[in-house]
């Protein structure tokens, strides 16, 4: 088979994949030219990524949790009601910064446990059980706020998390101005990517699984390799990795192990695919429902701390349409509707996308209404296409 | 009655990689009942959806003509405006809408823009006395019994002035008195003027209605059989569906000593709190090491409800009465227990709550048991593959690949994957639902073979079945359950349909 064919057969039986990553690199692409290169910039590229963080996380807990055919329109005022919480436990409750993030965590984890007994053991929709959560929460912040405001946050190491970057190693005199920490990382992850795809690959041929033809193997490292190398290549040339991006990553990472190789991320998907067979197959469908949800009230406590941290304090505002960013960034990363498919990965590219489309209309000066109905008609497009390719699949 | 009412000519039907019709022809005389008959995958759900126009003029390549008409249906409400009605096996009827409503909907009877409800009450009724179902017009179509609903379909399409009525197996859901109530309904349509193409797997209903029967096989037509020219019988049709005679479908078993008593359950009852009543009164019984034992009885007899009941209760029923696995009592809170204690349950209804459709022959085989190929909640891939691997070749899986979705496996191999599933969990007691339901006759035997392998290696099967000749042909014992009662148990060599239909009719 010659390399357009082989070109043309990996794009069409993997289009939906591919789809969202075309879609980013369009995006990114149109807003470079239309700003002379100021999107692209690593300044702006640093803020892009510090900007999607709590978005990120939160896309993450809700790809879980449409995974198991739910939907939790809570998690905003919940993050935002849990950063106003993290903010009195250091201002007013004097707590050490070390103890006030676990605890917003736990409270997280208490909160989407609470939504969990609703759904599970009352079998309320999740739908009903979250906009009540959305009211509850909203009103959360109102009160604790009320006295005070605003809250601004002293704590320098908290504030890092949204604004600080990491640690360069000290006393390299080679390239100057850049950051070489993440330098190597950067270089790391792309080692560590190529060895594992490589490894993989070995594998599946020894079970004689279908594999790339080895040119398109190829050409799909170098891309990625590239991916990574020029994003890396640009915020090193800046401050370097942010400790947003670092801890996004390890979330996405952490989540991205659970889903593709442990058995709760089998168990997970099975609940999603059909909550019947996998009850009947032994799964505790409701303990599933319980660690979907309380991971997702983890990630919006997460979430509240990036925005908190990010602003310095804790708004009466944070919070709002969080939620249906999140789940516009998991739809657009290809999450199904009907449950039981969606990749972690898939919606932190999706969060890119919707936060690409609000940093190059800024920049561009762009209007806030035009940048709604731009983004609705982003979310639409992508579903459009989602459905369109789905049934061709099939 | 020997004009054409339909011809299909030279019909081609491609999907990406399989050629699903292969030059098909396909007549049917005005006013005969005609059945399609054909092993899984032969392509008769093709044919009948080319004809209906779920794939459009254009798909496919060859000729319709209906009516003396050559039709190019660009979709079902064009096959629908000619006078042709499929009812499928999935009833399309809306549960929570009343009967009259059902009828006619999508053709409602109007003035003007507004429905006209005591003209389509009126109408109903009609209808409803043309299929000879009298229920009230009024209930929601939820409340009635399958076999009922089927009949609201029928009528549905009656209301419609259908000259040509398709139906696909329609009697796969419906016990033998619904059965055999639906074929006289058909013989009546063709008494006045409504030609008919039945859809089915079971063959004697096959013989006894029809007049002329087309043999499908591997997307090309086998042959047409007549009736009346002596030419359809039970050996003919089986050798032309698999290409081969097979005589006796039901294994021999060599050994038949069993062992100590794997399973004993006593005074068992269950109320169901969602439909607030009783469903099981106290039932007793036991199962041996090495034992089929066949449970017969009608739909809703409360055999599904049993099996259930004793795997982990799913359905939240309350329960009194007590399980003995191996002498030793159980209490089964949740499946995950009953599967720790060696029973597994294959479903009835394998795609509704068996198998995850969605996902691949791999995870739907290893997903009941993955702690077995996971070292500290991360699964190896590679133990993975080789246990999908072994039961595809054990239980000859057809499938190009383990990583192929299971939607698009054809009944029998989805069934064999069900049971791969669940012998995966190493049981010792399998509770098989209707193990050989929508299945061919090919894949059936399979089934019977491997079933007989199991127990002669020391498994117990409690075999649940609506088909009277595959309880007598495998159990090596029978209990017939009737309104949730054991109404009796027969040792096989007194076992004989009658006796298995006189007490599973009796209340």
């Amino acid at each position: 088979m010659s390399f357009i064919q082989n070109a043309r057969k990996l794009l069409q039986q993997n289009i939906r994949e591919y789809g969202m990553y075309i879609a980013l690199f369009v995006i990114m692409t149109i807003f470079t030219i239309t700003t002379k290169g100021i999107f692209i910039s690593s300044r702006n590229i640093v803020n892009l990524v510090n900007q999607t963080g709590y978005i990120a996380v939160l896309a993450v807990g809700m790809t879980l949790v449409i995974v198991i055919r739910h939907i939790d329109l809570s998690v905003g005022f919940l993050g935002g009601f849990l950063g106003a919480i993290a903010a009195i436990a250091m201002v007013q409750w004097h707590l050490p910064v070390y103890l006030a993030i676990p605890l917003t965590l736990a409270l997280g984890v208490l909160a989407g446990t609470i939504t969990a007994f609703l759904v599970a053991q009352m079998k309320i929709p999740a739908f009903v059980a979250t906009l009540a959560g959305w009211l509850i929460y909203r009103g959360a912040i109102l009160v604790v706020t009320e006295s005070t405001g605003t809250i601004i946050i002293p704590d320098k190491t908290f504030n890092a998390i949204g604004n600080g970057f990491i640690p360069d190693i000290p006393g390299i005199e080679f390239l100057p101005g850049v950051h070489k920490l993440t330098l190597i990382i950067g270089v790391l992850a792309i080692v560590l990517l190529i060895i594992n795809e490589i490894n993989s690959r070995k594998k599946k041929q020894a079970y004689n699984f279908e594999v790339l033809p080895m040119e398109m193997f190829i050409i799909k490292l170098v891309f990625t390799s590239a991916l990574i190398g020029g994003i890396t290549w640009l915020l090193a040339g800046y401050q370097g990795l942010s400790w947003t991006a670092v801890v996004v990553l390890v979330v996405v990472l952490i989540y991205h192990f659970i889903t593709t190789q442990t058995v709760l991320g089998r168990h997970i998907y099975a609940v999603g695919g059909n909550p019947e067979a996998a009850e009947l197959s032994g799964i505790n469908v409701k303990k599933i429902t319980y660690i979907v949800f309380g991971s997702m009230g983890m990630l919006s406590a997460l979430s509240g701390i990036l925005f908190a941290s990010r602003l310095q304090s804790a708004t009466t505002t944070a919070g709002s349409l969080w939620e249906l960013d999140a789940i516009a960034a998991a739809f657009i990363g290809g999450v199904s509707p009907a449950g039981g498919i969606g990749k972690v990965v898939g919606s932190i590219i999706g969060a890119l996308v919707m936060l690409s489309l609000t940093s190059g209309m800024n920049l561009m000066g762009i209007g806030i209404s035009y940048q709604y109905m731009a983004r609705g008609a982003v979310l639409a497009a992508a579903v459009i296409f989602d459905v369109a390719t789905r049934n061709r699949a099939q | 009655m020997n004009t054409p009412i339909l011809e299909m000519k030279n019909i081609i039907k491609e999907f990406p990689g399989v050629k699903a019709l292969n030059n098909v022809s396909f007549q049917v005389k005005e006013g005969e009942i005609h059945c399609l008959v054909g092993e899984n995958g032969a392509g008769k759900s093709t044919l009948m959806k080319v004809l209906s126009g779920v794939y459009p003029h254009g798909q496919y390549t060859g000729e319709i003509i209906f009516g003396g008409n050559v039709q190019n249906f660009k979709g079902i409400s064009d096959s629908e405006k000619t006078g042709i009605a499929i009812i499928y096996q999935e009833l399309a009827l809306i549960p929570e809408m009343t009967v009259y409503e059902n009828i006619f909907l999508g053709h409602e009877i109007k003035n003007g823009a507004i429905i006209d409800w005591n003209e389509t009450i009126k109408r109903a009724a009609e209808m409803l006395k043309k299929v000879r179902l009298n229920v009230n017009l009024a209930a929601k179509v939820k409340e009635l019994g399958v076999g009922k609903q089927q009949l609201v379909e029928i009528a549905k399409a009656l209301s419609k002035d259908v000259k040509l009525l398709i139906l696909d197996e329609p009697t796969a859901a419906l016990n033998e008195d619904d059965s055999e109530n639906l074929l006289n309904l058909l013989r009546d349509l063709k008494n006045h003027g409504v030609t008919c193409v039945l859809i089915s797997h079971k063959l004697k209903e096959v013989i006894e209605i029809a007049d002329s029967v087309t043999v499908l096989r591997d997307g090309q037509t086998i042959c047409t059989l007549e009736t009346q020219k002596g030419e359809v019988s039970e050996t003919a049709l089986i050798k032309y569906m698999v290409g081969r005679e097979i005589d006796n479908i039901y294994p021999k078993r060599e050994n038949r000593q069993f062992g100590e008593v794997v399973l004993n359950i006593e005074n068992w009852s269950a109320y169901d709190p969602a439909l607030g009543r009783s469903i099981l009164k106290d039932i007793n019984f036991h199962v041996k090491k090495g034992e089929i034992v066949g449970f017969a009885g009608l739909m809703g007899s409360g055999r599904t409800e049993l099996a259930l009941s004793i795997f982990g209760n799913p359905d939240g029923y309350n329960i009194t009465g007590e399980i003995f696995i191996m002498g030793n009592k159980k209490h089964f809170r949740r499946p995950q227990d009953a599967i720790n204690a060696g029973v597994a349950y294959v479903t009835e209804d394998r795609k509704g709550d068996g198998l995850i459709l969605i996902q691949d022959v791999k995870q739907n085989i290893t997903i009941a048991n993955l702690k077995e190929i996971a070292n500290r909640g991360v699964v190896n891939d590679n133990t993975e593959v080789n246990v999908a691997n072994e039961y595809k070749d054990s239980l000859n899986i057809k499938t190009p690949s383990i990583e192929q979705k299971i939607s698009n496996l054809s009944g029998g191999n989805q069934q064999k994957v069900s049971l791969a599933k669940w012998l995966f969990v190493k049981p010792n007691l399998l509770i098989l639902d209707e193990p050989t339901r929508g299945i061919d006759v090919g894949a059936k035997f399979e089934i019977y073979t491997i079933m007989t392998r199991l127990v002669e290696q020391g498994m117990s099967i409690i075999m649940i079945s609506s088909e009277l000749p595959e309880v007598l042909g495998m159990s090596d014992r029978v209990y017939v359950v009737s309104g949730g009662k054991i109404a009796g148990e027969l040792a096989i060599k007194d076992a004989t349909q009658e006796k298995i239909m006189q007490l599973a009719t009796n209340y």
